[in-house]
């Protein structure tokens, strides 16, 4: 499985406040969160993102609140992976459990700019700047995990066992 | 090796002899706990699981905290999904208006989370229970809907950083300028996937109402769980509220930290957090001539009866700064009703506070206290991020309930020591 798009970039502490105000928490509707994604960080993010686009952030990607609603409002916006330096711990149990891809990549944190094109292998964790040539190599995902992400989400998963 | 107080707990809960750090493990569940917010996702989520109800009624939580009594037909119908959720399922712990709560204030106080216990909630500030030490972590509704449906959870046991704490603080510094001095030192990540395990003889002058504060805004450093030793007033505090039996576990003397820092309470000084990260921090004299426009006393962090008590001793007689907006919220219907008994209602009301029935409202910009574009408040709450209040060009300065009540008789930041 690969995901390709153009790079959208934000720096540390991306909380979850701003990529889903809880303004809109009145709704847990995947597409009308969408229409808020990142609202309160990039106000013209919901206009320029397509299908396929990743997010590249710096350290603690997600800090904040357990609302599952801030990885729901970026995968229903089109968004194929997020890559972060460091992602908070909440967020990254529930992008798995609702089967957004993420990887962890310091490297590929510093080596990719806004805009560029990126390619990412998740079977072996390579990310490649296509924009720059260059390639990172990400973190892979624990086998238990590997199982939740084929299963795409811990609800299959559960029902599978 | 030797395991911390969290990896025991965890390790008897998945029933192995021991763990160490990093191992992937399934644990057993002696709470499940969900907000208005955040179950109406799990429920969507169980029903597409092919499971017959839930693993035990009695040991799920639905408290109907954030947006009730609700704030708009939307919320509404999410309060009614949980509601008809809980009454199909026959759960025995649905806090509803008039029962309800700030979830994290309400458990403890009902005796549901106790020592010994591993416990998830869909709600970040879940960590809270490990004042009482409890194993207790934030979720988000997936892991909510799966606790439900099989009582377990899947952990990657985490490494610890030891806070000791010393000393004895100096009056109106509190649980609040602990933890945000903490904060400041380590950063907002610098516990990121670790447990807090906090240790040493100043603990023993620190009430569990500072106990609970200090827990709670564990994921404010990104941690994993904050966790207290169990000593005679934690005991006291659970045979008061709980019917439950506790199991008390201690670190091993020989248990593994990746970091030790120490917090001398005798030299702590009252602390507030800036925007737009609860990690900057600054002490009281550091903060200069910061004009004000609202101040809120409440929260899961601080709505707690020791927090009303001191807002209410620097209010008492004295009238708040005119043109500020000073709201304040008990955490729960008990709390709202002692201190009604001990006064402190009649000195805010009389003081020109408005005080609010329990609701998690403003602290996430929810309803009750939103801020317009270039308004500052001053908060007990936990969050400071943008737009977390209100308009992305609001701020929120983070600090204790006696920096709040006195900043609410000046107008701007104040010394409660002054």
């Amino acid at each position: 499985m690969k995901a390709n798009g153009h790079v959208f970039k934000y720096g540390d502490n991306v909380d979850t406040d701003v990529i889903i105000p809880a303004r809109y928490l009145n709704s847990s509707d995947p597409k009308e969160l969408a229409t808020h994604c990142m609202e309160d960080i990039d106000k013209d993010f919901v206009n320029n993102v397509n299908a396929g686009d990743i997010i590249v952030a710096d350290k603690n990607f997600g800090c904040g609140s357990s609302r599952e609603h801030a990885p729901i409002a970026i995968k229903a916006s089109g968004v194929s992976c997020v890559i972060a330096e460091t992602f908070a711990r909440i967020f990254y149990r529930n992008a798995i459990n609702i089967g957004l891809p993420i990887i962890e990549c310091p490297e590929a944190a510093r080596g990719i700019s806004a805009g560029d094109e990126v390619e990412v292998d998740f079977d072996s964790g390579v990310i490649t700047n296509k924009t720059t040539g260059t390639s990172f190599q990400g973190q892979p995902f624990p086998e238990f995990m590997q199982k939740i992400i084929q299963s795409e989400g811990l609800v299959n998963y559960i029902n599978a066992k | 090796m030797g395991m911390t107080m969290t990896q025991k707990i965890l390790a008897a809960h998945a029933g192995l002899e021991s763990v160490v750090a990093g191992q992937l493990i399934e644990a057993d569940l002696d709470l499940v706990l969900g907000n208005d917010i955040t179950s109406p996702v799990a429920i969507h989520e169980i029903e597409k699981m092919n499971v017959d109800g839930v693993f035990h009624k009695d040991k799920i939580a639905l408290v109907m905290d954030h947006f009730v009594p609700n704030k708009d037909i939307k919320s509404a119908e999410h309060c009614k999904c949980v509601r008809e959720f809980a009454c199909k399922n026959e759960i025995s712990n649905y806090f509803d208006v008039g029962e309800m709560g700030i979830e994290h204030a309400l458990l403890p106080e009902k005796g549901l989370t106790v020592a010994g216990d591993v416990i998830i909630g869909a709600d970040s500030h879940t960590c809270t229970y490990g004042a009482l030490g409890a194993f207790s972590t934030g979720v988000g509704s997936t892991d909510m809907a799966a606790g439900m449906a099989t009582g377990r959870a899947w952990f990657k046991v985490p490494s610890a950083i030891k806070v000791v704490i010393t000393g004895k603080p100096q009056k109106y510094v509190s649980g609040k300028d602990v933890i945000l001095h903490l904060i400041g030192t380590i950063g907002v990540d610098g516990a990121l996937y670790q447990s807090l395990e906090f240790v040493g003889d100043g603990i023993a002058n620190l009430s569990m109402d500072d106990r609970f504060t200090i827990a709670n805004m564990a994921i404010e450093a990104g941690a994993k769980n904050g966790i207290f030793p169990v000593d005679d007033l934690a005991k006291q505090y659970m045979e008061a509220h709980s019917k439950r039996p506790f199991v008390v576990y201690e670190a091993d003397e020989d248990a593994e930290y990746e970091r030790e820092v120490v917090i001398d309470l005798n030299t702590l000084k009252p602390t507030v957090s800036f925007p737009h990260l609860p990690e900057n921090t600054k002490t009281i004299d550091e903060v200069g001539d910061i004009a004000i426009d609202q101040v809120v006393i409440g929260s899961c962090t601080n709505g707690r009866y020791d927090d009303l008590a001191v807002a209410a001793e620097i209010l008492k007689g004295k009238k708040v700064k005119k043109g500020l907006r000073v709201i304040v919220i008990p955490a729960t219907q008990q709390i709202y009703l002692d201190a009604m008994e001990a006064g402190f209602i009649r000195t805010f009301i009389e003081a020109g506070a408005i005080v609010s029935t329990p609701t998690c409202g403003p602290c996430l910009g929810g309803y009750m206290g939103i801020l317009a574009e270039g308004e500052r408040c001053v908060s007990t709450t936990n969050r400071n991020f943008v737009g977390r209040m209100g308009h992305v060009n609001s701020e929120i300065y983070l600090a204790s309930p006696a920096v709040a009540a006195a900043s609410a008789l000046t107008g701007k930041i104040s010394d409660p020591r002054k």
